[in-house]
């Protein structure tokens, strides 16, 4: 069976007004993702790479353009097609965004629940979903604790607690527990130290891999591109100047600005 | 004798009329809060205006009031709120919860089953049941109208996760007709089960926050709980000293410095009912001793029915 | 006898725009076409460009002019044209690479480093592991090694990790940069017997051979990629 489209992209701009004048955050930015891809969308401080992501997880409103998702039908696995993003109801997307997506912030801080346990955190999705049973909902947080490398006997800790690489641990699993089929990361390893840093790409490769993931991760770091990522897109001043498989991209980079990024990276 | 300084129940008609309007709208969609537009009365928040509001909206002059104040009818707050209404409207009033029509009450729910002729308003400080956990009102009233309620399951996992179960003992959230989370007030959880498919209209009024909410007559009302923790209420291993009630919700009041205690049914026309019947309680306060002896029990309310 | 990757016209220029546009031609107006059971061998000067023709077969250089097509599922793919998620799926099932030097996620070990191939093309974790570790024995990698990341290993034993990693699931193309140049005798003859295997199962191979004596013994043809030099 042929696979079927899940996010598409579609000419896709954000402009912000600046002193009477519209800047363009982001422009003319098109791509389709099958399940199972990830794209790294790579560049430097603004170039509108985090206004994309914002604006494909629908957390920002499209001036130009559009993003189409493929909805699940509420029936099972049935595919409702490519759905306007913008056409769903507030309800939908808040749904959709407890489900089927996932979006690590590049914050953990952002993106958990600082004031409630580690173990509340990851079951919460379950619970807004209808989950009654407290005895199974700490079962699924133990199990998904320990998928993604967490000392389960901190289930019960706040994650104030936790270290920065141990948070991000935490945010993952709390993403995961609805089994999504789109993850958004929003330079999900920046901030934490080296070490800790190798060791989570280790933990996304792998789970990306195994629950095959459709990914979109926002990196300035090639190296995080390199490792996670099957295709880039690389971004200047809002628009995409080259996109295709990362190994190309990479070793044989044709635009001029992505020939300036490659060669400026540093290797020990 | 009404005192004619001012109008009938203090309010003006007009205003009268937009919290009446307001009740419509809240008996209509159960456990929703509406937002009224609270007056200045003649006491301060925290003392009750919203649930004088309502009242004052509705009293008529064929109507016998009783007010009570975490059951009693005879503290400060009861008296003042009676003597209010009976100054501003001259209506009869009453401390037995039978003859009466409209009962206003903070913080507690009369133990006699009440009737389909009978209103009860409630007195309440914090309308918005996740007030705790989410401040933004913009974001609860999201929540509500989205049926997102994880939020406050989040919080009943966390105090079992803590606390080994949900330690809330008043002010215990219900699902109101399965639709709106609702804050009962903070009345406490051993009276929760009295809101379920109670035939009396049931009205709660914040006059601070300025919102008001219905429970309409015969609705299903839901504490909130975990299939594996289910919801309990409190039960005391003591009965009333005095008038031996076992199955009212008990005050436990320290009466001397040995730290032994008075166990006095909080419902005081209830209490006060039973002795008139011939009910006698042992007369006698618990020793400290005795009273740490003997663990409260907990009993949900099914096994309440069956007994 | 069917022909399994093709290059129409094929050229490859390096435009380096930090240079201030300074063009780099490498090659121009490739012609190939390497059947089934061929091992095709790229001569040709050191600089000459062989190993960039060897990567644009991959699909890791993009052909600046030209076509490069593999015969995939029956059907030809054009690496130019395709979509990423089609070359990945080449990649996976039809065309090997074995590269030079080798650039391999760190971190993981060398067993599975070497078994990921397998993993991909849905076989069990076991299975993999087990005939992984066949592969490594075939190749004299001792078995203390298996465990460990490969970034500490030495030249030759790093390429010899490629080997394996690039051969293991049998690719119907296989392409090798170099496959024995930091091996001794034994493990070249190793290598020779491996790829004189993977002819006989009907695969196409193009490779680049620095020793003579390796050339000889695995190449049916050779292509001098030298005389393709000036740009059209």
């Amino acid at each position: 069976m042929k696979p079927s489209v899940l996010l598409s992209a579609r000419q896709v701009g954000k402009a912000f007004v600046h002193q009477g004048q519209p800047r363009w955050a982001c422009r003319d930015v098109s791509f389709d993702l099958y399940p199972g891809e990830v794209l790294a969308v790579v560049g430097e401080s603004g170039s509108g790479k985090s206004t994309l992501l914002r604006l494909l997880a629908a957390r920002l409103a499209c001036d130009e353009g559009s993003v189409h998702y493929d909805v699940r039908a509420e029936s099972e696995n049935e595919s409702a097609g490519l759905v306007d993003l913008a056409e769903l109801s507030e309800a939908r997307l808040r749904w959709l965004a407890r489900t089927d997506w996932g979006f690590v912030e590049q914050h953990a801080r952002d993106g958990l629940r600082m004031n409630v346990s580690g173990g509340a955190n990851v079951g919460e999705r379950l619970m807004a979903l209808g989950a009654r049973h407290y005895g199974n909902l700490r079962s699924e947080a133990v199990s998904w604790m320990q998928r993604v490398e967490l000392d389960t006997g901190r289930i019960d800790d706040l994650p104030a607690t936790y270290s920065g690489g141990m948070q991000q641990r935490l945010q993952i699993a709390r993403n995961l527990v609805t089994h999504p089929r789109l993850v958004f990361m929003d330079e999900p390893t920046t901030g934490l130290d080296v070490s800790v840093q190798a060791r989570l790409l280790d933990l996304l490769r792998e789970l990306v891999d195994e629950l095959q993931l459709a990914a979109v991760v926002v990196t300035h770091d090639l190296a995080v591109a390199r490792l996670l990522a099957q295709r880039m897109l690389v971004m200047k001043d809002g628009c995409v100047v080259e996109q295709g498989l990362t190994d190309r991209v990479l070793d044989d980079p044709q635009h001029p600005y992505t020939q300036l990024l490659v060669s400026s990276v540093l290797t020990p | 004798m009404m005192d004619q300084h001012y109008n009938f129940a203090f309010l003006d008609e007009r205003t009268k009329k937009r919290i009446r309007r307001a009740l419509l709208k809240a008996v209509a969609v159960p456990g929703y809060q509406v937002p009224f537009g609270s007056r200045e009365m003649p006491f301060a928040y925290g003392w009750g205006t919203g649930g004088v509001q309502i009242t004052a909206s509705i009293i008529g002059l064929s109507d016998v009031l009783k007010v009570i104040d975490q059951g009693a009818d005879d503290t400060t707050n009861a008296v003042n709120i009676r003597r209010f209404f009976a100054r501003t409207t001259g209506v009869t009033t009453t401390e037995k919860t039978r003859e009466a029509t409209l009962i206003q009450t903070r913080h507690r729910i009369p133990e006699v089953p009440l009737t389909a002729a009978q209103i009860l308003v409630y007195q309440v400080p914090m309308p918005e049941p996740m007030s705790r956990l989410e401040p933004s009102r913009r974001e609860t009233i999201k929540m509500h109208a989205l049926s997102e309620y994880g939020l406050m399951h989040v919080r009943l996992y966390e105090d079992i996760a803590q606390l080994g179960a949900i330690s809330r003992a008043y002010d215990y959230p219900v699902m109101v007709n399965e639709r709106y989370l609702m804050s009962p007030s903070p009345i406490p959880k051993f009276d929760n089960p009295k809101m379920h498919m109670n035939p009396a209209l049931q009205l709660f009024g914040a006059g601070r926050e300025k919102r008001l909410y219905a429970i309409p007559p015969y609705t299903a009302v839901r504490s909130l709980d975990f299939e594996d923790h289910p919801f309990e209420v409190q039960r005391w291993d003591h009965a009333c000293a005095l008038c031996g009630a076992t199955e009212s919700y008990l005050d436990e009041m320290i009466v001397d410095d040995a730290g032994s205690r008075l166990f006095v049914c909080s419902d005081s026309d209830y209490c006060e009912e039973r002795r008139d019947t011939g009910h006698v309680g042992t007369q006698q306060a618990v020793t400290l001793h005795d009273a740490l002896a003997t663990p409260a029990d907990v009993i949900t309310p099914s096994q309440q029915e069956a007994a | 006898m069917t022909a399994l990757i093709e290059t129409i016209a094929l050229s490859k220029t390096f435009t380096l725009h930090g240079r201030g546009g300074l063009q780099l031609p490498v090659f121009s107006g490739i012609d190939l076409s390497v059947q089934a059971g061929e091992c095709l061998a790229l001569t040709g000067h050191s600089g000459s460009g062989k190993s960039s023709l060897l990567r644009c077969l991959y699909g890791n250089y993009g052909a600046s002019s030209g076509d490069v097509r593999i015969r995939h599922l029956g059907d030809w793919v054009s690496l130019s044209s395709a979509a990423p998620r089609e070359v990945f799926d080449v990649r996976r099932r039809t065309l090997g690479y074995v590269s030079q030097f080798l650039r391999v996620i760190p971190r993981v070990s060398t067993l599975d480093i070497v078994a990921d191939p397998l993993r991909r093309l849905g076989v069990s974790a076991e299975e993999a592991r087990a005939q992984a570790a066949q592969w490594l024995k075939r190749l004299n990698l001792h078995e203390h090694l298996w465990h460990l990341p490969p970034a500490t290993f030495s030249g030759g034993e790093q390429q010899r990790v490629n080997i394996a990693h690039g051969m293991i699931t049998a690719p119907p193309v296989l392409l090798l940069d170099e496959p024995t140049a930091s091996l001794d005798a034994d493990n070249r003859r190793v290598v020779v017997d491996l790829i004189h295997a993977a002819r006989a199962q009907g695969s196409a191979v193009v490779g680049i051979f620095h020793d003579d004596e390796v050339r000889e013994a695995v190449a049916t043809r050779c292509f001098d990629v030298e005389q393709h030099r000036q740009p059209i």
